[in-house]
C-alpha cells in the first residue's frame, strides 16, 4: 500500500511537471507582448520591467527559473503582469476557495443526487419513474450547462418576484443562499451522468450471487438492498468521481461568468485574453498539481472503502 | 439390418443448403440498430440536420450578416405584411365650435366619454383618437395600456391631454407596435380627472413609409399609398443587430457541425493509430508510449483548450475554427488510444490471431485483417460519443468568447449573445440551445443504439 501510494506520487510530480512545461512552450507561442498596455512605455521603463519578470534572459534561462521557483515547500509563481502589485499566489490564494466550495457543493449534489436517482431507477425499472428519471438524465447530458445556468438564474427571477423580495440572490458570491443555484447547475452534468452509472452497477449487482445468498438466507429485502445492493453499486460511482473532480473544478468558469461569482476560472479567462503570463502559468499549474492529486486521493480511498483492492 | 445400414448415406443438396441467408457483422449489427426506435429517430434528425446546413443557405438565400435596426430582436413570426403610408403629415385635430371651452359651472361628477373612436384607420405610423365632448369637462387625459385597466388606477401610460372641454381629439405617434392598445380618455376640470373613463381597444396596422420601403428595397412595381407589401420574413425572429436568426442558425451549424465532425475524425484516426501500435508491439514501447498519453490526460482540459486555441493564433478575418480543431485533436486522442490498445492487447491473445500467425500470415495482414477489422465496432462507438463531446466544447469556448471569432456565428456564440437578451427577447437563447441540445442529444442516443448493435457484450447479455 505504501510502496503504491509512493509510486503513484512520484508518478503525480512527473505529471505536473509536463503540465508546467506545456503550459511553458504554449504560452509562449501566443503571439502578442505581455508588457504593452494602453499606457505609452518609454525605453528605459521598459527594460526595468523586463527585468523586473525577468523577461531580458534567454528561454531556457527563464524557464529554468520558473521550475526553480515553483520548487515545494514554497512555490513562487511572480507578480501578475496586469495588477502590478499582486502576487500570483495571493490570486490564487483569494479567489480559489470560491472555486472548490463552489466544485465541492456541486460535488455533493452530483453523487448524491446521482446514488437517489440511480437507485430510484433500479427499484422502478422499467416503469413510470425510471422512464421520468432517465429522459431528464439525457436532458442533462445533451442541454449544455451554460444554458442551465441562464435557466436557472431565469427561474430564480421568477422566484423572487413571486416573493416579492430576494429569496435567493440571482448572481454574486457571499452567502450560502448564493452558492445554492451555481453549484446546482454545475453539478447537473456530471449528476446525469453518475445516474446512468449507478443505474447500470445497480442492475449489474442484483445478478450477483451474494445477493442471491443474502435473499436465501431470509433477509428483508430493505436489509438486501441497503448493506448488499446500494453498497456494491455505489463503488463504481466513486471510482468516476475522481475524474469528475477534475470535470467540474476545470469546467466551473462557465457557472463562475453566468453567475458573476469572483472564482479563480474566471481570473484565468481574463489572464489569457491579457496576456499575463505569470497569472496563466500559475493558475495553470495549481489546478494542474491540484487535479492530479484529487486523483491519487480518491484512488487512495477507493483502497479503504473497497477492501478488495486493496489485497491487490 | 440390411447392407444399405453399412453403406454410406446417399449425399443430397440439401443438407448442406443454408435455410437463412447468410449475414456479415454489419448487416447483422444494421438489423439491431433498425429494431431501435430511438436510434433511428435520432439517425433521421441528423440527416436532417445535415439537410438542414447543406441545402439551407442554397433555399434560404439571406445573408447571416445583414444587419437591419429597423427589425432589431424580432419574435418568430408567420410573414408579414405592412401598408404603404405617405409622409406623416401634421393634424389639427378637432375643436367643436359651439361647445364651451371651459366648464360654465363646477360638477362633482361628470359623466364618461362617449364614442370614442378612431378618425381613420390606425396604424403603426400614428393612432388619431376622436370622441365626443362631455358636458362639464374642461379638459381630457389620455391613456395607453397593453391590457384591459381593471379599474381607475390601471389606465397605463399617461400620453398627454387636452386642455378645453371641446379639443376632442388626440394623436399618438409614441413607439407603435402592431398589437393590441387599450386607450382610455378621462374627462378632467382643468387640474383635476373626474373618476370616470371610457376604454377602447385598438390594432393599429403595421404601417411603412413609400420612402422607407424604397430604401429597404421592399417596393415592388406599381405599388402606391394604401397597398400592401410583404416584410422582411424571418421564421426565427432577429437577433439584437436585426439578423435573421434562421440565417445564422444554418452559418452556425457549419461551424459546429465541421468542429463536431472533423475533430473526432481525426483525433479518433490519431488515436487508433496510437492505441494500435503500442497495443500491437506491447512491452516497453507500449508502456512508454502510453505513459504519455497519461501525461495528456491530465491536463487540464478546458484550460489547455483555451491556451492552445490563443497559442495557434488567429489571424484578422479569420473565424478560429481551424486552431480550436487543431487544440482538440492534440487533448483529446487518449481516450481513444486507451480504448483500442485494450482492444488490441485482448485480441491479440485470441486464438484467431495464433492460427493467422501459424498460416504464415505477416504483420500488416494481422492488423489490416484481423486486428483493426475486429476493433471498428468499438471505435465507431467512440466516434459517435465524440461527436457530442465537441461540440459541446465548441460551444463552451464560444460562450465564454474564446471560440469562433464575432462576424462569424455559431451556436455557442449565438447563446452568448441570447444570454444578454434572455428576459425580454427569450427566443435570440432559446434556437441556438434548442439546436445545440438537439444535436447532441441524437448523436447520444444514436452512440447508445451503436453500442448495442455491435457490442458483443450486450448481446450476450440479451
Amino acid at each position: 500500500m505504501i510502496v503504491y501510494t509512493l509510486k503513484r506520487l512520484l508518478a503525480g510530480v512527473i505529471t505536473v511537471w509536463f503540465i508546467a512545461t506545456a503550459t511553458f512552450i504554449a504560452m509562449h507561442q501566443v503571439p502578442g507582448d505581455p508588457l504593452l498596455n494602453d499606457k505609452a512605455v518609454s525605453a528605459e521603463i521598459r527594460k526595468n520591467l523586463e527585468r523586473r519578470y525577468g523577461l531580458d534572459k534567454p528561454i531556457t534561462h527563464q524557464y529554468l527559473i520558473f521550475l526553480r521557483n515553483m520548487l515545494p515547500p514554497n512555490p513562487d509563481f511572480g507578480i501578475s503582469f496586469t495588477q502590478q502589485n499582486r502576487r500570483v499566489n495571493d490570486i490564487i490564494k483569494d479567489h480559489f476557495p470560491v472555486s472548490a466550495i463552489l466544485g465541492l457543493l456541486a460535488i455533493f449534489f452530483s453523487a448524491a443526487g446521482g446514488v437517489l436517482f440511480g437507485a430510484l431507477t433500479a427499484i422502478y425499472r422499467n416503469r413510470l419513474p425510471d422512464i421520468v428519471i432517465m429522459f431528464l438524465v439525457i436532458l442533462g447530458i445533451s442541454v449544455p450547462s451554460f444554458v442551465f445556468a441562464a435557466l436557472g438564474q431565469l427561474l430564480l427571477v421568477n422566484v423572487n418576484s413571486l416573493m416579492g423580495y430576494s429569496l435567493i440572490p440571482v448572481a454574486g458570491w457571499g452567502s450560502f443562499t448564493h452558492m445554492l443555484m451555481p453549484s446546482l447547475v454545475l453539478g447537473l452534468g456530471t449528476m446525469a451522468l453518475l445516474t446512468r452509472l449507478m443505474r447500470t452497477s445497480m442492475l449489474d449487482v442484483v445478478n450477483e450471487d451474494y445477493i442471491k445468498t443474502a435473499r436465501a438466507k431470509g433477509l428483508s429485502p430493505q436489509r438486501i438492498f441497503f448493506k448488499h445492493q446500494l453498497r456494491n453499486a455505489i463503488l463504481p460511482v466513486i471510482t468516476v468521481l475522481g475524474p469528475q473532480i477534475a470535470v467540474i473544478t476545470t469546467g466551473g468558469f462557465i457557472v463562475e461568468l453566468v453567475f458573476a461569482i469572483p472564482g479563480l476560472g474566471r481570473y484565468f479567462v481574463q489572464a489569457v485574453q491579457q496576456l499575463d503570463y505569470t497569472v496563466i502559468m500559475g493558475t495553470t499549474v495549481f489546478y494542474g498539481a491540484f487535479l492530479v492529486f484529487m486523483v491519487i486521493v480518491v484512488d487512495i480511498l477507493y483502497g479503504f472503502i473497497d477492501p478488495r483492492v486493496r489485497v491487490q | 439390418m440390411s447392407v444399405l445400414d453399412f453403406s454410406p448415406a446417399r449425399r443430397t443438396a440439401q443438407i448442406e443448403q443454408l435455410t437463412r441467408p447468410s449475414l456479415s457483422y454489419w448487416q447483422d449489427a444494421w438489423i439491431r440498430l433498425r429494431k431501435n426506435v430511438r436510434a433511428i429517430i435520432s439517425l433521421y434528425i441528423i440527416i436532417l440536420l445535415g439537410i438542414f446546413t447543406a441545402l439551407g443557405p442554397v433555399l434560404w438565400q439571406v445573408d447571416p450578416a445583414l444587419q437591419d435596426l429597423n427589425q432589431v430582436s424580432q419574435p418568430p413570426s408567420l410573414p408579414k405584411t405592412a401598408i404603404l403610408v405617405g409622409q406623416y403629415e401634421p393634424w389639427k385635430g378637432i375643436v367643436i365650435e359651439d361647445f364651451p371651452p371651459e366648464a360654465i359651472e363646477y360638477l362633482e361628477m361628470v359623466d364618461a366619454p362617449m364614442g370614442l373612436r378612431t378618425s381613420d384607420h390606425p396604424t403603426t405610423q400614428r393612432v388619431r383618437l376622436i370622441w365626443n365632448p362631455v358636458h362639464g369637462a374642461s379638459g381630457y387625459n389620455i391613456y395607453r395600456n397593453q391590457r384591459y385597466p381593471e379599474d381607475f388606477n390601471d389606465l397605463g401610460l399617461p400620453l398627454g391631454g387636452t386642455f378645453a372641454g371641446n379639443e376632442v381629439s388626440y394623436e399618438d405617434r409614441l413607439s407603435l407596435e402592431s398589437r393590441s392598445y387599450y386607450y382610455s380618455v378621462v374627462p378632467t376640470d382643468g387640474f383635476d380627472e373626474y373618476e370616470s373613463f371610457s376604454v377602447v381597444e385598438i390594432i393599429p396596422r403595421t404601417s411603412i413609409t413609400l420612402d422607407e420601403a424604397r430604401s429597404r428595397g421592399l417596393l415592388p412595381e406599381g405599388k402606391t399609398i394604401g397597398e400592401e407589401v410583404s416584410l422582411k420574413f424571418h421564421p426565427f425572429g432577429t437577433d439584437y443587430l436585426g439578423r435573421d436568426i434562421m440565417a445564422r442558425l444554418m452559418e452556425g451549424a457549419r461551424v459546429s457541425l465541421f468542429i463536431g465532425i472533423f475533430a473526432p475524425l481525426f483525433y479518433v484516426l490519431f488515436g487508433v493509430i496510437y492505441g494500435g501500435f503500442a497495443g500491437y508491439f506491447g512491452g516497453q514501447i507500449d508502456a512508454l508510449l502510453m505513459r504519455f498519453a497519461d501525461f495528456v490526460v491530465a491536463l487540464p482540459f478546458l484550460l489547455f483548450m483555451i491556451l492552445f486555441k490563443i497559442a495557434f493564433g488567429i489571424g484578422p478575418g479569420e473565424s478560429g475554427i481551424v486552431p480550436m480543431l487543431i487544440a482538440l485533436v492534440l487533448l483529446s486522442w487518449p481516450s481513444t488510444a486507451r480504448l483500442v490498445r485494450g482492444q488490441v492487447l485482448k485480441i491479440r491473445e485470441q486464438g484467431y490471431i495464433d492460427a493467422a500467425r501459424l498460416l504464415g500470415g505477416r504483420h500488416h495482414y494481422l492488423v489490416l485483417r484481423h486486428i483493426i477489422p475486429n476493433t471498428i465496432g468499438v471505435i465507431l462507438v467512440t466516434l459517435t460519443f465524440a461527436v457530442p463531446f465537441a461540440i459541446f466544447t465548441e460551444a463552451f469556448l464560444s460562450f465564454i468568447g474564446m471560440g469562433v471569432a464575432p462576424p462569424h456565428p455559431s451556436w455557442g456564440s449565438m447563446c452568448n449573445e441570447g444570454v444578454k437578451t434572455m428576459l425580454s427577447h427569450p427566443h435570440e437563447l432559446i434556437f441556438p440551445a434548442v439546436f445545440i441540445s438537439i444535436t447532441v442529444l441524437a448523436f447520444n442516443l444514436l452512440g447508445d443504439g451503436l453500442t448495442e448493435a455491435l457490442d458483443s457484450r450486450m448481446r450476450a447479455r440479451e
